[in-house]
C-alpha cells in the first residue's frame, strides 16, 4: 500500500531481495485480488489517517481485515490498526481493539531515551506466531518508535521487547499480524519474517 | 534489552569513500557500496554516509549512491552532507535512507529540523554536530560548521537541547579535537549532552580500539558509537569489536 506515509522503498527492496512477486499502488482497486497485504508506515498517526481516508485505503483495510485475509502492519501500520492513538489524539482504524500510548515521561529520569531507537531482542508471548518460524527467541530487531501498542486483549500479543517494561512488539489475531519493529531493516531475522509472511520457502542462512 | 549500536561512518567524496584526519588530507579507500555490503555482512548495526564536500560546495545529496546502498543492505542507514531543504530530505528518504543528518544547514536554518520532523517524523531527523573545545563557551565546547572549518556562536550543549526541542530525533556528536586521532572519544561533552537530552546520542570521533568504545558507551553514556578508521584500516572487524564489547559487559547485537 502506498498512501504517502510509508517507507515503501525499503519494504519493496526487501521483497525484491526475497524474490517475492509484489505490486505497489496508490489505488486500493489495483491491490484487490492480492493474496497478502503489507501495511507499512512511518511518521505521524494523524497525517497517516488523513492520507488513508484520502486514498480510500481506510475502507479497503477494514474490508480486508473483516474478511480475515493475511495482513501485516509494520511500525506505524502496526499502530493505526487499533482504535485510538495518543499521537495527536487520533481516532484510528479499529481493526483490533486497543490503544496506542506514548512512552512515559519518567523514562528520561531513568536513562531511557525516546524514541526507543535501535536493536532490541524479542521474547515470544502466547505461543508466538508462525510469522517467526526459523527466528530463535532472543533475536534482535530494529525499532524506532515513541508510541507503543497497548492491546485490549493481552492474548493478541505474540512477542514483546523489554524497554522499561515488556513492550508489545508483535500482534496476532487470526490472519492479522502486526510488528512494531522494522523487518525490512532488521537484517536476516527481518528478511526471514517477511519471507514467512509471504509464504516463501527460506533459501538464506539460518538466523 | 536495547543494544548499544555500532555505526560505521563512510565519508564519501565524488562517489568514493575517503578518510582524513581532523577533516583534512582525505585518501581514497574504496567503493562505498562494496564497503557497505561488507560491513553489513560482518553485522554492523547501522551505517552513516557523509558526502563531505557537499556542504562546502553547496551540492545536493548523491541520490544514486543512496539507491544502490538501499538495494544492497537491509539495515538502517543515515545520509548527511548537502541536505539543506525539505525537498532534499524527501528525496533522500525516498531513495531508501532511514535518516538524514543535518549539520551546517540546521545551524543556518533551524526551522529545517522542525519542518522535517513534522513531515517525516523526528525519528528520521538527525542533528549532526561538530564540536570543539573552547573554554570561552558555557559548556566548554563550541559548534563549527562547513566540515569543521567555520566557527559559530553556538554553545554545543545549548544547541543540542534546542535541536531536540525543534524536532531532532537523534544527535550525532562529533568531536573535532578527537576526530581521526584514534586516541579515544571525547567523553566529557558526550556524557554532558547525553544526560541533558531525551533523544539518543551517537558518539563520533576518536575511536582507535574497542576499549574506547566501551568507555563512551559506558561512562560516556552514548547510545551508539560511530567508528571509521578502526574498521577501514582492517585492524578490526565488526565481529571482533562486538566480541570485545560483549566481554566488557556492553550489550551488543550478535
Amino acid at each position: 500500500m502506498d498512501y504517502n506515509a510509508g517507507n515503501i522503498r525499503s519494504v519493496e527492496l526487501a521483497l525484491l531481495s526475497l524474490g517475492v512477486e509484489y505490486r505497489i499502488s496508490k489505488n486500493p482497486k489495483d491491490l484487490e485480488g492480492s493474496d497478502r497485504l503489507i501495511f507499512p508506515g512511518v511518521g505521524e498517526a494523524k497525517f497517516a489517517m488523513q492520507e488513508l481516508r484520502k486514498t480510500g485505503f481506510d475502507a479497503f483495510l477494514k474490508d480486508w481485515a473483516a474478511a480475515d485475509k493475511p495482513l501485516l502492519g509494520v511500525c506505524l501500520g502496526s499502530q493505526i490498526i487499533f482504535d485510538h492513538s495518543e499521537e495527536g489524539d487520533t481516532a484510528c482504524l479499529g481493526l483490533i481493539p486497543g490503544r496506542i500510548r506514548k512512552f512515559p515521561e519518567n523514562f528520561r529520569g531513568i536513562g531511557l531515551k525516546v524514541p526507543h531507537m535501535g536493536w532490541n531482542d524479542i521474547a515470544y508471548a502466547n505461543g508466538g506466531s508462525p510469522l517467526f518460524d526459523g527466528v530463535p527467541e532472543g533475536r534482535d530487531f530494529y525499532f524506532v518508535h515513541s508510541y507503543y501498542i497497548d492491546p485490549a486483549d493481552p492474548k493478541a500479543i505474540s512477542a514483546t521487547a523489554d524497554y522499561g517494561f515488556p513492550v508489545p512488539c508483535a500482534i496476532k489475531r487470526g490472519n492479522l499480524e502486526a510488528v512494531q519493529f522494522h523487518p525490512e531493516k532488521s537484517s536476516l531475522a527481518g528478511l526471514r519474517l517477511l519471507s514467512n509472511f509471504c509464504g516463501k520457502s527460506w533459501g538464506g542462512p539460518a538466523c | 534489552m536495547l543494544k548499544k549500536r555500532i555505526i560505521v561512518c563512510l565519508d564519501v567524496k565524488d562517489g568514493r569513500t575517503t578518510k582524513g584526519v581532523k577533516f583534512l588530507d582525505n585518501v581514497d579507500i574504496g567503493d562505498p557500496v562494496v564497503m557497505a555490503e561488507e560491513y553489513y555482512r560482518q553485522g554492523v548495526d547501522e551505517l552513516v554516509f557523509y558526502d563531505i564536500m557537499a556542504s562546502a560546495r553547496d551540492r545536493g545529496p548523491t541520490l544514486d549512491l543512496i539507491r544502490r546502498v538501499a538495494e544492497t543492505i537491509h539495515i538502517p542507514f543515515c545520509v548527511g552532507g548537502g541536505i539543506s531543504t525539505v525537498e532534499d530530505i524527501r528525496n533522500t528518504i525516498l531513495a531508501g535512507a532511514e535518516k538524514v543528518s543535518l549539520n551546517s544547514p540546521a545551524v543556518r536554518n533551524p526551522k529545517l529540523l522542525t519542518e522535517g520532523a513534522a513531515i517525516f517524523g523526528n525519528q528520521c531527523i538527525v542533528l549532526g554536530m561538530d564540536a570543539k573545545k573552547d573554554p570561552g563557551m558555557p559548556s566548554g565546547y563550541r559548534i563549527y560548521v562547513n566540515g569543521g572549518r567555520v566557527a559559530t556562536d553556538l554553545d554545543a550543549l545549548e544547541w543540542a537541547i534546542r535541536a531536540e526541542r525543534l524536532g531532532a530525533g537523534e544527535i550525532v556528536l562529533n568531536s573535532i579535537d578527537a576526530d581521526g586521532t584514534r586516541d579515544g572519544y571525547e567523553l566529557t561533552i558526550t556524557k554532558m549532552i547525553s544526560e541533558n537530552v531525551g533523544i539518543p546520542v551517537v558518539a563520533s570521533g576518536g575511536a582507535g580500539k574497542p576499549a574506547h568504545m566501551a568507555e563512551v558507551l559506558g561512562p560516556g553514556k552514548a547510545d551508539a558509537a560511530l567508528i571509521a578508521s578502526m574498521v577501514h584500516s582492517g585492524d578490526y572487524t565488526i565481529g571482533s569489536i562486538k566480541a570485545d564489547l560483549a566481554a566488557r559487559g556492553i550489550p551488543v547485537r550478535r
